[in-house]
């Protein structure tokens, strides 16, 4: 081997080397992109108004979003309530319980409902519940943002079960724990973790939703007080700000931006501090 | 050691002292269209250690398995023949896995306390799960099993300890006295030591000598020295067969099939 054949192979090792880097570097230079311009257009638009007050008409100053904050809350809320029993349960069963054929096709839809473009989901909702109820509500944009949910909890949740090792299902077996128990003791407890982040990957995913909500939640200047009123919310506040050509509404739309992506961060780090590992310090 | 038996005898209708705990009959186990278990018919001595020896896939596991239904883990899995524990068919209708699992325990060749569980919480899951939920009985049955396990004096300070921070050697105990304690009737083993270093190989070896005073013990086992040194009773089996069954001295010293011969020798497997 020559000297030569073996300085071209170096060179094409940290070429290669150098390519990869950057390319991961890229995957991350848009998010510290956009977490900079949300800090730094959207922290300075920040007031206590905008956390107490309702947004104002156009052309007065001031105003907040108070009622869009509730609103994204409310909307969660209902998410979860609708989503996480129904997409948990369902990958409770994938992994633990259905026969491979059956469990194939409820793969195959799950996949492909985590692919349908979420304005489709605000438009089936449309159909079942806001053209029914004579208007959007509070309810339509739960459902919807829920239903969004359960396919992405479901295959979230079979994954994580899957990665409990069979041999913690058979020794409960071995112990004449009946097939319930074990699943629900033994082996949704060492999953736990895995499922609750799943669960909170979906709930940060439709948090930011827009397109859904218009044909459902629809939006409100004030607050809705009951469930079947239209209700508003953080994205749906924020896209209207921004498309709109005022000024103050833009920096509203990037005070609303910062807010909503401190909400999604808070869920994510408060609940993994309250899952966190029982024995991780001792371990 | 028990008595010595009649070396005659065949697999079946050996003579033992404490009586007879299972009792198997024309046992067969298919997986699909694979028949790895075929026509086994075997007695199991009460309150001795019986080790089943043989080279992999020759259907050894799959007995032990058998012997309280956890083959039907396995949704491919059917049985023919009929088994008995201490009379009972516990393949008859009407009679639940889980029951029959509570009387017939088992431990796995891989080390496995409930990660989420500190070590007592590991030793009294199946009582609680199944029940139980008395207090000081409890505590009682954690001692008591931690005890008989060889484990009580190493962890009695630091029950609330997560059981995965024991080492490879106080895990398997831990999994022993986990399985003792909700107080089966048999205990079968699956290659309990096969991961494990020497010292704590003999440790799980003496258990077993131990343990025999009050359990019925049946032992998979890869390794030859530990069958001929911790068993009362060695089954050979070979492709799915019983080829030869009978007092360990007589399988180790004296076999009748040649087969089992050059196995134990070390010829083939």
């Amino acid at each position: 081997m020559t000297v030569s054949n073996h300085n071209w192979r170096k060179f094409k090792n940290a070429f290669m080397q150098t390519l990869t880097f950057v390319c991961a570097i890229l995957v991350v230079l848009p998010l510290v992109l956009v977490f900079y311009h949300l800090v730094k257009e959207g922290f300075s638009a920040l007031n206590w108004n905008f956390f107490t007050k309702l947004p104002k008409a156009v052309g007065e100053h001031g105003g907040g979003m108070v009622n869009a904050i509730a609103g994204t809350f409310i909307l969660l809320l209902q998410a979860a309530i609708f989503g996480v029993p129904i997409g948990v349960l369902g990958g409770v069963y994938l992994s633990e319980y259905g026969g491979s054929k059956l469990n194939w096709w409820i793969r195959f839809a799950a996949d492909i409902l985590n692919g349908v473009p979420s304005i489709t989901w605000g438009v089936v909702v449309y159909g079942l519940l806001v053209v029914p109820m004579h208007g959007p509500s509070a309810l339509a944009g739960g459902i919807v943002l829920g239903m969004m949910m359960i396919p992405l909890v479901m295959r979230t949740t079979e994954e994580v079960l899957q990665l409990v090792p069979g041999g913690y299902r058979e020794a409960a077996m071995a112990l004449g724990i009946a097939k319930w128990k074990t699943t629900v003791q033994i082996v949704i407890r060492t999953a736990l973790k895995g499922i609750v982040t799943g669960v909170l990957l979906a709930l940060s995913r439709v948090a930011g939703e827009t397109a859904p909500l218009i044909f459902t939640a629809f939006g409100n200047l004030g607050w809705a007080h009951k469930l079947t009123e239209p209700i508003a919310a953080m994205p749906l506040l924020i896209f209207n700000y921004a498309i709109s050509p005022y000024d103050d509404w833009h920096r509203q739309a990037w005070a609303g931006a910062f807010v909503l992506l401190m909400l999604v961060l808070a869920i994510n780090v408060g609940v993994r501090f309250l899952t966190r590992d029982r024995f991780k310090q001792k371990a | 050691m028990p008595a010595t038996p009649n070396p005659a005898t065949a697999a079946t209708g050996l003579n033992f002292p404490a009586g007879t705990a299972l009792t198997a009959r024309g046992l067969s186990v298919h997986f699909g269209r694979n028949k790895v278990l075929k026509e086994v018919s075997i007695d199991i001595a009460a309150k001795a250690v019986t080790a089943i020896i043989g080279p992999s896939g020759c259907g050894k596991s799959t007995f032990l398995r058998a012997l309280n239904r956890m083959h039907e883990l396995n949704p491919d899995a059917r049985m023919e023949g009929d088994i008995r524990l201490f009379g009972d068919d516990i393949y008859a209708r009407g009679v639940e896995p889980v029951i029959v699992r509570r009387r017939v325990g088992m431990v796995f060749q891989k080390s496995n306390p409930f990660p989420t569980m500190s070590i007592a919480e590991n030793v009294t899951v199946g009582l609680r799960l199944n029940g139980l939920r008395d207090k000081k009985l409890l505590a009682e049955r954690i001692e008591q099993s931690l005890q008989m396990a060889a484990l009580w004096d190493e962890v009695k300070d630091r029950l609330n300890a997560p059981a995965i921070s024991l080492s490879g050697g106080q895990q398997q105990r831990l999994c022993i006295a986990r399985a003792l304690a909700v107080q089966p009737e048999v205990l079968l083993m699956d290659e309990p030591a096969s991961a494990l270093d020497p010292l704590a190989t003999q440790k799980i070896e003496d258990l077993i000598v131990h343990l025999k005073k009050d359990y019925t013990i049946v032992i998979v086992t890869h390794n030859m020295q530990q069958a001929a040194r911790s068993s009362d009773y060695t089954a050979f089996f070979y492709l799915g067969e019983l080829i030869e069954f009978g007092p360990t001295a007589k399988i180790f010293t004296n076999p009748s099939q040649k087969r089992t011969e050059d196995y134990v020798t070390g010829r083939f497997g």
